[in-house]
């Protein structure tokens, strides 16, 4: 097989087992690797009894999968996975690095973890010599002290096995913060202190299983590819268009911070009570002057290279160091908490880094706390003493750390803003989901629907797969802006910020570039990519213990999202029921659901998914 | 003796994007294979942010030369670069220690010593890095002493550690 390494490792934490595991052509076909891959095997291997898995028990079982195109395309990631303990449904959260690279160098294309550990480990691979470590030396350790401790130690281990070698780059890592290691739900998987796999909640999945961190190293090459000499081509020419994209390299999404608000009137606002601001102190001239201290940062292979490292040299948030902060970070630990001051925003991004929380989940969940301080639902003896007003960045960030440690209030906190909504609501007698912005569990990205010049619809995150995660959104058409394109990406495991200034094409000559499979456009979206979505659609509707979803209920907005825009150019406009039930239809159309958001069975049978169709009458799903 | 266009391989770490485009460059044009570790410029991180591409500096004295028992290295005439006889080479690594900056490193299969060739006058790492407007590593014309670059050749870790500094501040110097 081209472009992969040609096996996976399984690693039970439980007995501590290791073993090599292959995969047939015909499936990797069908499912490349990453996302699609990952809701196969999880499909196989969890499909029948998916309702009653716990995400945060011993039972389920955690990805970490590169793809085909993973280094070869330009923008190396590699993607996480399992049962979401935000959605209960399954959710493929990619993130950049060096991981992917060194693990296929490594002659690997992925892990899969199940069990869990009796004591907090960490994966040591370097090479073929693959060892489950303990780790009680790093345990309740933060992001940067983590990085620090285990560079150091793996580096070690790498010189003893190739003392002759002279000097080897550093092992990747991937780890999670305290939040992980409390079973966040909140928490996310991270590397290189702020990149974060943050959809999902998979840093509490790590957390629940003990373990604290993977460390990748491989010194062999990348996988041979079917056409070699192409595949260098098609790195040039799409490297020359991504250069081409200039501000986007300069600014990154970081640009978002005063545009989203401004301009498309559709970022977070003090838990999205707004969506527009016009604070020009905090737009992205006054990151960029004050507070990048490289104008450039990026992962392997990328031309694009939008990240920046900022880090706040003065005042009292002196010493903070974070990327960009990119866009949700700037309107989720910004704007949505009332803070309005750059040097305030890294300190709170470099912070939740430090944590292993989510900027998006937990930036949420820490407005959603306000809006009820606000509203005096929440008062400063629920919260532990903390002041929790709009803009208050230190209460901000004492919550921040309550949350990661699950102390006091941090431990309702920790669930989420949805679920945290429910515990919170019964209480205090209140019904709190008018003030959670959420989709089946997941908090929403930082781009709000109501104006409509965003570049998310009213369907977006009601209708998708990966619910509120602002980098899977459904839409129309759906064989070409629809969620089966971030399927292909994040099957493909490479870096979609990258495909913006290309020609879909080229992607699908990738494939065959690398891979030797001739795979059409038309094939992706009516078959591979369609089928990857219907099983994750089926895993979301079948749910979990704590939390099952309706889609003639659930597929649905929030409330907020109901409520008109109260500023801004766009004051009034608001999210139209008629509309919004059109454009579902229309979806649920295009990708084979019923009139309830239901895959119909003919589909289902098309696909060759008679199981996912068995199982979902066996619950009467299907009736 | 003809007259030489050397060149030298100016890098400043602070631009250094971290995006590896270089070792990819490097190791297509050498091993015609994406390979990170047989790149003769491999970009260290020991610390995130603090990217460090380390590569050969052509000392004025070559002390990797003068140390190769079997006499596998050789300086071009017409670049400056060091040049590896593959034939020769054993991989014994003396090299490695010679070198003031622990710059040559094996070949992870073939186990022969990789040192920066300069890609004969026209090295592909500082192309892609011009192309991306990174700059990270540019090409100077090499003329007088070559002393100052000599001071060049540290290891990843120490350049590191002063990198941070400049960095971070004093910051920087919890992070190592």
């Amino acid at each position: 097989m081209r472009g992969y390494a040609g096996k996976f490792l399984e690693i039970d934490l439980s007995t501590e087992k290791i073993k090599e595991v292959t995969f047939s052509e015909s499936i990797l076909q069908d499912y490349f690797g990453g996302r699609g891959l990952a809701v196969k095997i999880l499909w196989d291997r969890l499909g029948k009894k998916w309702e009653v898995i716990d995400p945060l028990g011993p039972e389920n079982v955690l990805f970490i999968l590169t793809g085909p195109l993973t280094g070869f395309f330009p923008g190396g990631r590699v993607c996480v996975s399992g049962k979401s303990p935000q959605s209960n449904g399954m959710i493929g959260s990619t993130l950049a690095g060096e991981f992917g690279i060194e693990l296929k160098c490594a002659g690997y294309d992925g892990l899969i973890i199940t069990g869990k550990a009796a004591k907090p480990c960490y994966i040591s691979i370097i090479d073929s010599e693959v060892t489950v470590k303990d780790a009680s030396h790093i345990w309740g350790k933060d992001g940067k002290e983590t990085v620090k401790i285990l560079t150091k130690e793996t580096s070690q281990l790498v010189r003893n096995k190739y003392p002759r070698y002279g000097l080897l780059k550093e092992p990747s890592i991937l780890y999670i913060g305290p939040a992980g290691e409390n079973k966040a739900r909140v928490a996310v998987v991270m590397t290189k202190w702020s990149h974060a796999a943050g959809y999902g909640g998979y840093g509490g999945v790590m957390g629940s299983k003990n373990l604290k961190a993977i460390v990748a190293k491989g010194t062999g090459p990348l996988p041979k590819v079917e056409n070699h000499e192409r595949v260098k081509e098609l790195i040039i020419k799409a490297c020359k268009e991504c250069f081409k994209a200039e501000l986007w390299r300069r600014w990154g999404t970081g640009g978002g911070g005063y545009s989203f608000a401004a301009i498309s009137s559709s970022e977070p606002v003090r838990n999205w009570q707004e969506e527009w601001h016009d604070k020009k102190s905090y737009a992205v001239d006054k990151f960029e002057q004050r507070l990048w201290i490289k104008q450039y940062w990026g992962d392997f292979g990328c031309p694009t290279t939008c990240l920046k490292l900022a880090m706040t040299k003065t005042g009292p948030f002196k010493g903070a160091i974070t990327d960009n902060p990119d866009y949700e970070m700037q309107a989720f630990l910004g704007p949505n908490l009332g803070i309005f001051v750059p040097e305030e925003n890294v300190y709170l991004s470099s912070l939740i880094d430090d944590l292993g929380l989510c900027g998006i989940q937990g930036g949420s969940v820490m407005g959603f706390a306000a809006e009820l301080y606000q509203r005096g639902i929440l008062t400063k003896d629920d919260l532990g003493g903390i002041d929790l007003k709009w803009g208050n960045t230190k209460a901000f960030a004492e919550l921040a750390r309550k949350i990661a440690t699950r102390d006091g209030i941090g431990d309702v906190l920790a669930e989420g803003a949805y679920r945290a909504a429910l515990k919170l609501g019964k209480m205090k007698s209140v019904d709190l989901l008018p003030y959670v912005v959420y989709e089946k569990g997941v908090s929403i990205g930082a781009h709000g629907i109501r104006s409509g010049k965003d570049f998310s619809s009213n369907i977006s995150y009601a209708c998708s797969v990966q619910a509120g995660d602002h980098t899977s959104m459904a839409g129309l058409p759906a064989d070409s802006s629809g969620e089966i394109t971030d399927v292909l990406h994040d099957s493909g495991v490479y870096c979609s910020f990258n495909t913006f200034a290309l020609e879909e094409d080229l992607i699908f000559e990738f494939v065959e570039a690398v891979t030797g499979w001739k795979i059409t456009r038309e094939e992706w979206y009516k078959s591979k990519g369609l089928r990857i979505l219907q099983i994750q659609r089926a895993m979301l509707l079948l749910g979990g213990m704590d939390a099952k979803w309706n889609p003639e209920k659930d597929d649905e907005n929030p409330p907020r999202f109901y409520e008109p825009l109260p500023t801004g150019p766009y004051a009034g406009k608001t999210t139209n029921r008629k509309t919004f039930e059109n454009s579902k239809q229309e979806y649920y159309e295009a990708v084979g659901w019923d009139k309830r958001g239901i895959p119909r069975p003919e589909m289902l049978r098309r696909l060759g998914l008679q199981d996912v169709e068995e199982k979902l009458r066996a619950v009467n799903i299907i009736t | 003796m003809a007259p030489r266009k050397k060149i030298w391989i100016t890098r400043d770490y602070m631009k250094c994007s971290g995006c590896r485009k270089c070792e990819i460059a490097c190791s297509l044009y050498h091993e015609d294979k994406i390979w990170p570790e047989a790149s003769r410029v491999r970009v260290f991180m020991s610390v995130p942010g603090a990217e460090v591409p380390h590569l050969c500096v052509q000392c004025d004295d070559y002390p990797c030369v003068e140390s190769c028992p079997f006499k596998a290295l050789s300086v071009s005439e017409k670049t400056g670069a060091v040049l590896v006889d593959e034939t020769k080479c054993t991989g014994c690594g003396i090299c490695i220690d010679a070198c003031p900056g622990k710059i040559p490193h094996l070949h992870p299969s073939r186990k022969r010593i990789l040192i920066c060739d300069l890609c004969d006058g026209k090295p592909e790492c500082v192309k892609i890095c011009q192309e991306g407007k990174w700059n990270a590593l540019g090409i100077v014309k090499r003329r007088g002493s070559a002393a100052s670059m000599k001071a060049y050749a540290r290891t990843p870790e120490e350049i590191t550690r002063e990198l941070v500094v400049n960095l971070y501040g004093e910051k920087g110097e919890e992070l190592l």
